[in-house]
């Protein structure tokens, strides 16, 4: 008998399984997981940075290799995985930046809205300043 | 076995067992405080008080209102000094807890909102929408964690008191994790162990409300008092016995008989008021007893409702609105939908009445003291008397902080007096054999009581035969079950005998606390042979000032039924009157 | 509204008889309306008297009887039989250990809420007296929603970092010391905050979201500690940036 039994409260092994008990574990490890292409985007950017500060030549052949297929690949894959991080974390702004107006607070759609109003405008102004109008 | 030291211990963390365990804390910050309780003190069955509690705070109301209220709510069995410290207390320990931090319902300025509720003459009712014993419980709980001499024992199980030499001395409890025993020495104790509802098969209390408070002290020689006092909260869903809060019609809800009518009308109550214009004490605000009442016989002449569970009479909200719901009702919408599939917004809900409070309980006194020195109590588990044969609504919450308060200055005072602390040797004696007990329980094995059979049969003797309305005869047969019942109790055999949270165990020492509280309740019922507030009988329609203007007191009497004796009411000004729910605001 | 045959399974333990724990199926004929509680209760009274677990108010506000449904942190006593379908798999709560079979321990909950101070230090201190503190509507409805929270610990038992990292606070009491610290009577949020931005606080928090889709109360703690990281972030930059402005 005595060895059959444990005599203490029994606490349960942590696994990774928990990733696929519930969808909303794996949503939130493809938000986590987006962070790499976001992250992988912004050393291409500073690659090309590199290359603009080490002459025309080097700008040219870094613009080229842009071009290359594997390049388009994961630059298309950067492009879904940031826009979903975005929007997921515009989802979330309504619980990390309440606005109470008088009693009532203003509603989670207006200030996620809000966000991507801000967004846009931002996105835009750098386009004009890029000069694509 | 271990044992734990302290000057003052306390049974039960619920509302009155934390109030009572923080102004011990605040009085004298040296003093050693155990607090004692079945489940963690949230779990405790305050959290699910949801209409309110009664204060004097708005300009147009007067202690002496709510005094009359009381008095004449409780068809003058209260005890009209008890009556008079509980009104005065009431506004000071309100605000208290809005200085904890109670969120508590509030008007455009800032300034609290009340209330009105059943048989009230004023708005006096203190409401945090329709959770106000959650966020009182949590508040008090909250509040207490900032003392470190208040030591918690959760999930602590008392089986006894210690009582020596006409004294009490502590008590002997089960830590439920280990199953082992302890020993709490204490120089004055606090029994805050809630109601009993649980005797009943159909009731708004927890599983938790099991009598253990009362069964304690009743065991230790305390009397308990006017036990036959048993009410009936009107509006209980039909399916699961959850409340729906009698701020429902505080608020404007009416109640429909099967064919639209509001029946109140025809039972002393009416003339009806105008739809979302509740009057005071008219109509739906009546008090509970009458409403109850009026539905029995409703329900005697075919008019109501046939549901799956049973009849029922409709609660009409829809004319408040779904924003008002929202606001003020957002639970009783919620279980509404959730336990019944209705929601008031759209539809009347179905409700009966449902044993929802024990007006009766431990013998206590104005101070919280009880007949057994050193033996304070204080909460729904005492009888005061401020409820009399009928509490209203909102009264309860109320007394749990006024007279756990109470308890504990008599506690401390009575500590402060320093009667000797009883010896070791009698206090180690009489815990072995309390010990003894339990292991004998344990143990035993072959009669084949069942802990679930004995209760099922106990379930139904209370409900058929001490409900609303009551006979001699049911009555005695009641009596003679639970008479039974407490015999082939003292066989029950346990199918768990290991140590680990037993709650086959637990159960069992429950459901021996109700059967002695069921049989106090019957007998003390059979004996009072007139109809008062909640104890109506259909052999003695009429009230009995000159028999029964009395307490009862039922007095253990090991195994046999109790013996049941009587004391005199305290009345200080007001005389027994007619109570009068007829319009007109109540005189 | 008719009867159902349901199989339940019940992840039981003993730590006096069982090294650990293992599943019992109990077939269990129930009503179309009940909750997972009232399957247990008759399993307790029917079949098998040794089951263990908590439960006290059947109208989820006790918070007492949290447990994993198929998978999921629930209260049982409002958790429908009706939207399940097959098997009821019923385990303890994660994260908790095992006291014995349904009943978790949580004496690490239990502290954790002490430390977070979780009730009023005044603003202004005030005599009863004087009467009540002022508190418009809006004032209350700005921390309203954190009271509401149960001690259900459902919370704990959905957040993943709680499981991974035992010493982090966890959404409820973070969320109740930020109730506190919304309240327009409180002055105590510079106290809480020691604990609050520690390691073991907010900032473990990676804002998955769990905490605030399982709450049977709708309470938000997600919110609660986003708000709270806002709070502590400004607070350092008005500390090293700023420290004029400190008094
Ligand atoms: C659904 C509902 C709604 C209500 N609404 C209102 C309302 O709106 N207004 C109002 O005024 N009143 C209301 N009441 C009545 C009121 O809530 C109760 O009377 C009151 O909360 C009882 O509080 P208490 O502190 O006496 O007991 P409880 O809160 O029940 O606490 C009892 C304590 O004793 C402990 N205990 C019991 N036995 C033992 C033991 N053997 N060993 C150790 N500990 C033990 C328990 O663990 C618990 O901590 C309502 C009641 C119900 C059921």
């Amino acid at each position: 008998m005595a060895e059959e039994m444990n005599g203490k409260p029994y606490v349960r092994p942590i696994t990774s399984e928990w990733i696929f008990r519930h969808p909303r574990y794996l949503r939130y490890m493809t938000r986590e997981f987006s962070c790499l292409f976001i992250g992988g985007y912004t050393l291409l950017l500073i690659a090309g940075l590199k290359s603009l500060s080490e002459g025309r030549a080097a700008y040219d052949a870094f613009l080229e290799a842009l071009k290359s297929p594997a390049s388009i690949v994961f630059q298309v894959v950067a492009l879904a995985f940031a826009a979903y991080h975005s929007v997921t974390w515009f989802a979330l702004t309504p619980k990390a930046l309440p606005l109470q107006l008088g009693e009532e607070f203003v509603s989670d759609g207006a200030i996620s809205g809000a966000h991507y109003v801000v967004w846009a405008v931002l996105s835009l102004g750098i386009w004009v300043l890029a000069g694509a109008f | 076995m271990e044992s734990v030291q302290s000057d003052v211990a306390i049974v039960g963390a619920g509302g009155a067992g934390l109030r009572a365990a923080i102004a011990l804390a605040q009085s004298d910050p040296k003093l050693r405080i155990a607090l004692i309780s079945k489940v963690y003190p949230m779990r405790s069955h305050t959290c699910a008080a949801e209409g309110g509690a009664a204060g004097v705070i708005k300009p147009d109301d007067s202690l002496e209102h709510h005094f009359n209220d009381t008095v004449g709510g409780g068809d003058w069995l209260c005890d009209q000094d008890a009556v008079d410290y509980l009104v005065q207390e009431a506004p000071k320990e309100l605000i208290q807890l809005e200085h904890w931090g109670c969120p508590w319902s509030r008007e455009p300025d800032g300034s609290v909102a009340v209330r009105p509720f059943g048989g009230m003459k004023k708005q006096r009712t203190w409401f945090a929408a329709d959770k106000s014993g959650f966020h009182i419980l949590h508040t008090l709980f909250q509040t207490s964690l900032q003392f470190a001499s208040i030591e918690r024992f959760d999930e602590y199980y008392v089986t006894e008191l210690l009582v020596h030499e006409g004294r009490c001395a502590g008590v002997v409890a089960i830590e439920m994790r280990s199953g082992q025993m302890r020993r709490f020495d204490a120089r004055a104790l606090i029994i805050a162990g809630g109601g009993a509802g649980r005797m009943f098969p159909f009731t708004t209390n927890g599983a938790i409300k099991t009598g253990d408070g009362m069964a304690l002290a009743y065991r230790a020689g305390v009397a308990l008092k006017d036990m036959e006092f048993v009410q009936y909260h009107p509006t209980g869903l039909p399916s699961t016995g959850t409340l729906l809060t009698e701020a429902c019609r505080g608020e404007g809800g009416v109640l429909l008989n099967k064919n639209g009518r509001r029946f109140l009308q025809d039972y002393g109550m009416g003339p009806e008021t105008p739809l979302g214009k509740p009057v005071f004490k008219t109509m739906e605000l009546g008090p509970r007893d009458r409403v109850s009442q009026a539905f029995w016989q409703e329900q005697k002449k075919g008019n109501m409702m046939p549901t799956q569970w049973g009849d029922a009479m409709l609660l009409d909200m829809r004319h408040l609105g779904e924003k008002t719901i929202n606001e003020r009702l957002p639970l009783v919408r919620d279980m509404s939908i959730s336990y019944m599939g209705v929601d008031p917004v759209t539809d009347p809900v179905p409700v009966r009445p449902v044993v929802h409070y024990m007006m009766g309980g431990i013998d206590t006194d104005t101070r919280a003291a009880t007949r057994l020195p050193g033996l304070f109590a204080a909460g729904e588990c005492a009888c005061v008397s401020i409820n009399g044969a009928n509490r209203l609504g909102s009264n309860s919450l109320t007394e749990l902080l006024v007279f756990g308060r109470r308890a504990a200055l008599s506690a401390l005072e009575y500590v402060k007096a320093g009667a000797a602390p009883v010896n070791e040797g009698a206090r180690a004696a009489l815990a072995t054999a309390a010990q003894g007990r339990l292991r004998e329980l344990m143990q035993r094995s072959g009669s084949g009581e069942t802990v679930a059979g004995l209760r099922k049969e106990m379930m139904q003797t209370m409900e058929q035969n001490a409900g609303i309305y009551r006979t001699s005869e049911g009555l005695t047969e009641a009596c003679a079950k639970l008479s039974e019942l407490r015999r082939r109790y003292a066989r029950i055999e346990l199918h768990d005998k290991t140590n680990v949270y037993n709650t086959d165990l637990l159960q069992a020492l429950e459901l021996g606390s109700m059967l002695d509280c069921a049989e106090a309740v019957t007998q003390s019922a059979l004996a009072r042979q007139e109809s008062r507030g909640a104890h109506q009988r259909l052999d003695f329609t009429a009230r009995d000032d000159v028999k029964f203007l009395r307490h009862s007191l039922a007095l253990y009497a090991q195994n046999e039924p109790p013996r049941i004796d009587y004391r005199d009411v305290v009345i200080t000004r007001s005389q027994p009157g007619v109570r009068d729910y007829s319009g007109g605001g109540g005189k | 509204m008719g009867e159902r045959q349901v199989e339940l399974e019940v992840l039981r333990y003993n730590p006096e008889t069982d090294r650990e724990p293992h599943f019992q199926r109990y077939s269990v004929a129930c009503r179309e309306e009940w909750v997972v509680l009232d399957a247990l209760n008759h399993v307790k009274e029917t079949l098998d008297p040794t089951l263990s677990y908590r439960w006290s108010c059947h109208m989820a506000v006790c918070g007492s009887c949290g447990m994993m449904v198929n998978g999921e942190p629930k209260l049982a006593c409002k958790t429908f039989l009706r939207n399940y379908h097959g098997v009821i798999r019923v385990e303890p709560l994660r994260h908790f250990p095992i006291e014995r079979d349904l009943v978790t321990v949580i004496d690490d909950f239990v502290a954790k809420l002490t430390r977070v101070k979780p009730y009023l230090i005044p603003k202004e201190p005030k005599s009863v007296e004087a009467g009540e503190y002022r508190q418009t509507p809006a004032q209350l409805k700005r921390y309203k929603q954190f009271t509401l929270c149960i001690n259900c610990m459902l919370c704990y038992a959905a957040c993943p970092e709680y499981g991974l990292i035992p010493d982090y606070l966890g959404p409820a009491a973070l969320s109740l010391a930020h109730r506190y610290n919304q309240d327009s009577r409180d002055g105590g949020r510079g106290e809480r905050q020691e604990e609050l931005a520690s390691k073991e606080g907010v900032w473990e928090c990676s804002f998955v979201g769990a905490c605030s889709e399982v709450c049977p109360e709708h309470v938000d703690p997600a919110a609660a500690i986003q708000q709270v990281k806002i709070r502590s972030t400004l607070d350092w930059y008005q500390e090293h940036l700023m420290p004029w402005l400190k008094k």
